[in-house]
């Protein structure tokens, strides 16, 4: 039976790939420990470098890293970049910012949202700080940080971060 | 605090899916629109006389454009080319239980589409069967429309 609709012009095709992922030793150390609200890294032999979160191996110098260390839930954004576009199952409003953020004792970064900053004031050298969920929802995962915020400190100078981005060699 | 690989691994269910949507042009836009429609199939007839289901947009032997006005109805009934038997239907198949991904040449047609037989057992298939179509409930373009094919008698 015929009816009026408009001709197809599109279809869907959705595609999905369900994974069971093992994380591996060092990526669970680490989430053991967010789940206490706990931050952990790992400290290489040779160069002294703490890298977070903590990994096997070196990347420099290929040693064996055993030393984990803890750090604080406060560092600095060395970069960020501002979401200005929506996209499919987007949770938030746009713009926001997901920043690199070098905790406080740490020689790599982590990835994180920043917010209560207008994403005008954002910068390189900004301190922040994390704002947690609460414990009852802690889980394995580094969304027990709902985001970052500034600490209204001063910043760390910019020619700071650019002499430390440049001896920086990991990957 | 040590590091070692002793302790067991953590492990996380993950998804990665993209939600695609594809412009299907004027030819599959026309076979879709006729399957979701009118529960009828076409075929593409090319210059060397063959008639292509699914149809394309593009003649194999000449390169020339071909045209809406070259399709032709075909099917529905047709007969099994080539089949292998899923026996562990997976999540998102057309068929959830164990059934057949079939090449499947509808009457009319001299090549062949892809789509799922609900034969029920392994041993109802063989190649050369003759199969019809069982459309969807619910009919929203794509090849969804058609839920499977099942054995003609």
């Amino acid at each position: 039976m015929a009816e009026t609709r408009k001709p197809v012009t599109t279809i869907k095709t959705p595609v999905a790939i369900h994974y069971n992922y093992s994380i591996g030793a060092g990526q669970s150390a680490f989430m053991r420990a967010i789940r206490e609200g706990r931050i952990l890294g790992v400290r290489c032999p040779d160069t002294g470098k703490v890298y977070v979160p903590p990994r096997l191996t070196s990347v420099e110098t290929a040693s064996p890293m055993t030393e984990l260390v803890e750090l604080p839930d406060r560092g600095v954004v060395y970069t960020y970049c501002i979401v200005n576009i929506k996209f499919y199952d987007q949770v938030l409003d746009i713009p926001y910012a997901y920043g690199y953020i070098v905790l406080d004792g740490a020689d790599s970064a982590i990835m994180h949202l920043i917010q209560e900053c207008p994403v005008e004031e954002m910068r390189p050298g900004m301190r922040v700080k994390a704002v947690w969920k609460d414990p009852k929802e802690w889980t394995e995962s580094l969304e027990n940080i709902r985001y970052f915020k500034p600490t209204g400190e001063p910043d760390l100078p910019i020619e700071q971060i650019m002499n430390e981005i440049r001896k920086k060699s990991y990957a | 605090m040590q590091l070692n690989d002793h302790g067991e691994s953590l492990c996380g269910q993950h998804v990665l899916q993209y939600p695609y949507r594809r412009a299907t042009g004027p030819i599959l836009g026309r076979f879709f629109t006729e399957i979701r429609d009118n529960g009828r199939f076409l075929g593409i007839k090319t210059s060397s006389g063959s008639v292509l289901c699914p149809p394309v947009e593009v003649d194999p032997d000449t390169l020339e454009d071909l045209s809406v006005d070259d399709l032709q109805e075909v099917g529905p009934a047709g007969c099994v080319t080539s089949w292998t038997w899923l026996s562990e239907p997976r999540p998102g198949n057309p068929v959830q239980r164990p059934f057949a991904w079939a090449l499947i040449k509808l009457d009319g047609a001299d090549s062949a589409l892809l789509h799922a037989v609900d034969a029920g057992s392994e041993s109802v298939m063989r190649t050369g069967m003759r199969v019809i179509p069982r459309f969807a409930d619910e009919r929203n373009g794509g090849i969804r429309d058609i839920a499977c094919f099942v054995p003609e008698d």
